[in-house]
């Protein structure tokens, strides 16, 4: 029998994909549930499983923009398995080569079979590092992933390692070769996310009133607090105590005080949110993406960090869920981490604001009639004008700054001495 | 008071192995000893002395039950015994002198005495005179190894009641001797009098021989070492041990729940081994031992205290000179601020019997309990046309695959000359061999090793072309 692929429903409000690559070549035969092909869509990039094992043969070309329900491509579900079920995965490279080298002696099945096996992409042993190589790749901070293992079945050999140390192989990426002079151009096309991207920014800037308040937090307190209980807290809950768990902490209380910051602008209606569902930007490979920290009014510090930490790693993985980037009632944005000391943020529409962390810097600061050296972040708050009163966001940023500061006022959003006291 | 950047404790494999790879890294080094020869349990009550009487004996065994059949006639054949203890002792004293010359060659400073903390830099050198030696260290490694244990019930009186120390030096070949315990020790030693032609049989709590390793393989030894002539009680709870000057006699509930009684000459106690940490001034530094009585380390190998490192049998992991050689040049190196990895599931176990019993990776129990699907692959010695030229046609080789990758994840060989033959399935593992890429290197012929490549292709597609 053979079985239609059809572009699948990825999410509410998507109706265009692209077939950004396909995972297999056309012909192979594919196992149930093995990812044929990746959709991008303006919100994610996403794997398609084959929903029965069959020989799959191509109806589109790689770059097509679908709709969805279009066909992809047919299943042959009553082609055979190959005789030995593969070891390693389909290899384009090496079933092409078996169809140029045709079938004198044997059938074409074994042919192919034996070309896998001996195809040294990517079975289990690909990189997999010589004792001697690990503990050399070990010591020169040269990351196994960027090595091509020379070795059988791409195992990195000794000579692997040495090779990657003399040619400044690093964590940071490979030592880029100097060109000069050189006057190339190349065009790329853009991708649905990079376009989705475009337009929201664009009809953010257009559509709304922002502007941007700024503020200062003297970091000195949470930095000394971090410190304190570092190790003791990554050995209680299994994460380590980042800057992070401060700041969602802080945002939340502040957010409740202000509830207009954390509100949506819809037409003629102004939506308030009685949670506060964090909107975390964090950088991948494939592009800015972000997921949503849910009910960060009621979380604990560790399990901030947690939501992070499994967040961040699906991002990084490309894992993520659509639904786990939708929605969001506020955004935290650090461009810190890649050194910014002060930028304007764009807000995450519909959302009404957001706030921009920035590198902590050592500086001169006047204190009680003292210059002294602290170590300062920049913090800025763009907003929604039409929603938020210029009162209503400097004292937001005012409250965000005062418990950053502040660290024991984390606990109930103000200072504790005055909820003890009642005032 | 001399200062060191480096203080081993204990000279065994563990020890000396890291204290020459200190010094190779151009660290100031010095071992203590507290006994006159170097060289630790291994050398000197352990794994030479052993191999040493077990070569003997098994020339003997060969002589007087093989040789008729490869047309040799013997005549007027016996056992000199003190002349064969005498040869052990010459090996032993050869080995540990050869230690002595290789800390000579390191420039490596030798203390003999009990060493033990004072303080976290300071270890103090109690000397057989009566003297105390101080020297200060920047950092140090403990290496103390282990003593025999026993059982709660049992006094160790080392005259009939006797440890492996004992049995390595008997001024007399006994008539009979118990073995408590079938682990490696017990089947190792039983099996050296048992060829000399005392009745030796084996008590094991267990039911079956050399029990941590994989089944198969216990299972096997027990066949062959009863055609030897040893008896096995197996599945046997001993209740008492009790010596009188000219004898021994051992009480045990059997498998039925009867009561059994035992007589011989000696009793061996092969238990098992507990970590040596007496007297070494752990008190003094803040360091404890666990339920086990080893020192705790982290993955550095080192102990709570930062610059105090443990290796060997003293910390948990396999009790085996191979392993602690291992830790010690990881230790050398880490101190030297390398990053050096010990593979534990790689370091292989080995009995030194005959058939000689060898293994590496996973046992089949091990892949049931983590639901691994695998292949099996087994090629008997009794197929190989180098065993059947030899007579050593006992045993087999198994290798154990992954059913989807083909990767090889343990190895288990009984036959003639595992021991050495474990060597290359410890070589395909470290490099995540499958079974066909055994199955597809040269092997020569003939030899015991194309055993292991025919098992490597039954593994991978059953079909092994010897069999």
């Amino acid at each position: 029998m053979s079985i239609q692929l059809k572009v699948p429903s990825v999410g509410e409000s998507v109706t265009e994909v692209t077939l950004s690559k396909w995972l297999v070549a056309d012909g192979d035969y594919v196992e149930i549930d093995q990812s044929i092909c990746e959709f991008e869509s303006d919100k994610a990039t996403l794997e398609f499983p084959a929903e029965k094992a069959g020989r799959i043969s191509f109806k589109v070309e790689e770059g097509s923009d679908l709709k969805i329900g279009d066909v992809i491509a047919e299943l042959d579900t009553d082609a055979k398995a190959p005789a030995k079920k593969a070891v390693e995965k389909e290899v384009v490279s090496a079933t092409k080569e078996t169809a140029k080298t045709g079938s004198k002696e044997g059938s074409e099945e074994q042919k192919t079979n034996i070309e896998k096996r001996s195809s040294t992409n990517d079975t289990y042993a690909k990189n997999h590092p010589s004792p001697a190589a690990q503990k050399l790749a070990a010591e020169n901070h040269v990351p196994l992933a960027k090595i091509n293992g020379s070795g059988k079945d791409g195992r990195i050999t000794k000579a692997d390692v040495l090779q990657a140390v003399k040619d400044g192989v690093s964590a940071s990426g490979a030592v880029e070769m100097m060109k000069r002079n050189s006057r190339e151009e190349k065009a790329e096309k853009v991708s649905k996310l990079r376009k989705t991207i475009a337009r929201r920014l664009v009809s953010v800037k257009n559509e709304t009133a922002m502007l941007t308040t700024f503020n200062e937090a003297d970091m000195s307190a949470i930095m000394e607090l971090r410190t304190k209980y570092k190790v003791a807290f990554e050995k209680k809950h299994g994460v380590g105590l980042g800057f992070m768990s401060f700041f969602v902490r802080a945002v939340s209380n502040a957010l409740e005080e202000f509830p207009a910051v954390n509100a949506y602008w819809n037409e003629d209606q102004v939506i308030y949110h009685d949670y506060v569902d964090i909107s975390i930007a964090v950088s991948t490979p494939r592009g800015l993406v972000v997921p949503v920290l849910r009910n960060a009014e009621s979380m604990s510090m560790a399990g901030i960090e947690l939501g992070i930490k499994e967040l961040a790693a699906k991002g990084r993985e490309g894992t993520l869920g659509l639904e786990e980037m939708e929605g969001g009632t506020f955004t935290i944005t650090n461009g810190g981490v890649f050194g910014s000391l002060m930028s304007t943020p764009i807000i995450n529409a519909p959302q009404s604001a957001i706030l921009g962390m920035h590198k902590i810097q050592e500086r001169p600061v006047a204190m009680n009639g003292q210059v002294v050296i602290r170590p300062m972040m920049y913090l800025a708050l763009s907003y929604d004008h039409r929603i938020i009163d210029g009162k209503e966001s400097v004292s937001f940023l005012v409250r965000v700054k005062e418990q950053l500061e502040n660290p024991q006022q984390l606990l109930f959003g103000k200072d504790p001495v005055d909820i003890l006291l009642d005032m | 008071m001399n200062k060191y950047d480096v203080v081993v404790i204990g000279s065994g494999p563990g020890g000396y192995i890291a204290a020459i790879r200190c010094a190779q890294l151009g660290m100031k080094t010095a071992i203590i000893e507290k006994y006159d020869t170097l060289g630790g349990t291994c050398l000197n009550v352990g794994c030479i002395p052993s191999k040493a009487l077990l070569d003997s004996s098994e020339h003997y065994h060969n002589a007087a039950h093989s040789f008729e059949k490869h047309g040799i006639g013997v005549s007027g054949l016996s056992v000199d015994f003190s002349a064969m203890i005498a040869r052990k002792a010459g090996v032993v004293k050869q080995t540990t002198d050869g230690i002595n010359f290789l800390m000579k060659k390191n420039k490596i400073d030798v203390y003999h005495g009990h060493g033990s903390f004072e303080s976290r830099n300071t270890i103090a050198i109690a000397k057989t005179d009566g003297k105390t030696d101080k020297i200060e260290a920047d950092k140090v490694i403990i290496a103390t190894g282990s003593k025999p244990a026993s059982l709660p019930f049992i006094t160790i009186d080392k005259k009939r009641i006797i440890t492996s120390t004992e049995a390595l030096s008997l001024d007399k070949l006994p008539k009979s001797m118990i073995v408590l315990g079938g682990g490696v020790i017990g089947c190792e030693l039983g099996s050296v009098y048992a060829r000399l032609g005392t009745e030796v049989t084996i008590v094991e709590y267990m039911d079956n021989l050399i029990p941590t390793m994989d089944a198969d393989l216990g299972k096997d030894l027990q066949r062959s070492l009863k055609k030897m002539g040893m008896k096995m009680q197996l599945s046997t709870k001993v209740t008492a041990v009790k010596a009188t000057t000219k004898q021994v006699t051992l009480t045990a509930e059997n498998k039925k729940g009867e009561s059994i009684e035992m007589k011989a000459d000696y009793c061996l106690v092969s238990v098992g081994r507990k970590p040596y940490t007496d007297k070494l001034g752990l008190d003094n530094v803040g360091i404890e031992l666990n339920e086990r009585g080893q020192i705790p380390v982290n993955e550095k190998l080192e102990t709570k205290v930062a610059g105090i490192y443990a290796i060997g049998d003293v910390i948990q992991g396999a009790m085996l000179a191979h392993k602690a050689e291992e830790e010690g040049v990881f230790v050398a190196e880490t101190m030297a601020g390398q990053h050096p990895h010990v593979n534990y599931l790689l370091i292989p176990g080995v009995v030194y019997t005959w058939p000689e019993v060898a293994s590496v990776g996973y046992t089949e129990a091990q892949l049931k309990e983590k639901g691994t699907a695998y292949k099996t692959g087994k090629f008997p010695f009794m197929a190989s046309g180098r065993a059947r030229a030899s007579m050593d046609t006992d045993g087999f080789v198994k290798v154990l695959a992954d059913a989807g990758t083909d990767e090889i994840l343990g190895v288990h060989m009984i036959g003639p000359r595992a021991a050495d033959m474990i060597a290359e399935a410890v070589v395909a593992m470290e490099y995540r061999a499958s079974a066909e890429d055994i199955g597809r290197m040269s092997h020569a012929h003939p030899t015991y090793t194309e055993a292991f490549k025919d098992a490597c292709l039954a593994a991978s597609e059953n079909r092994a072309l010897n069999i």
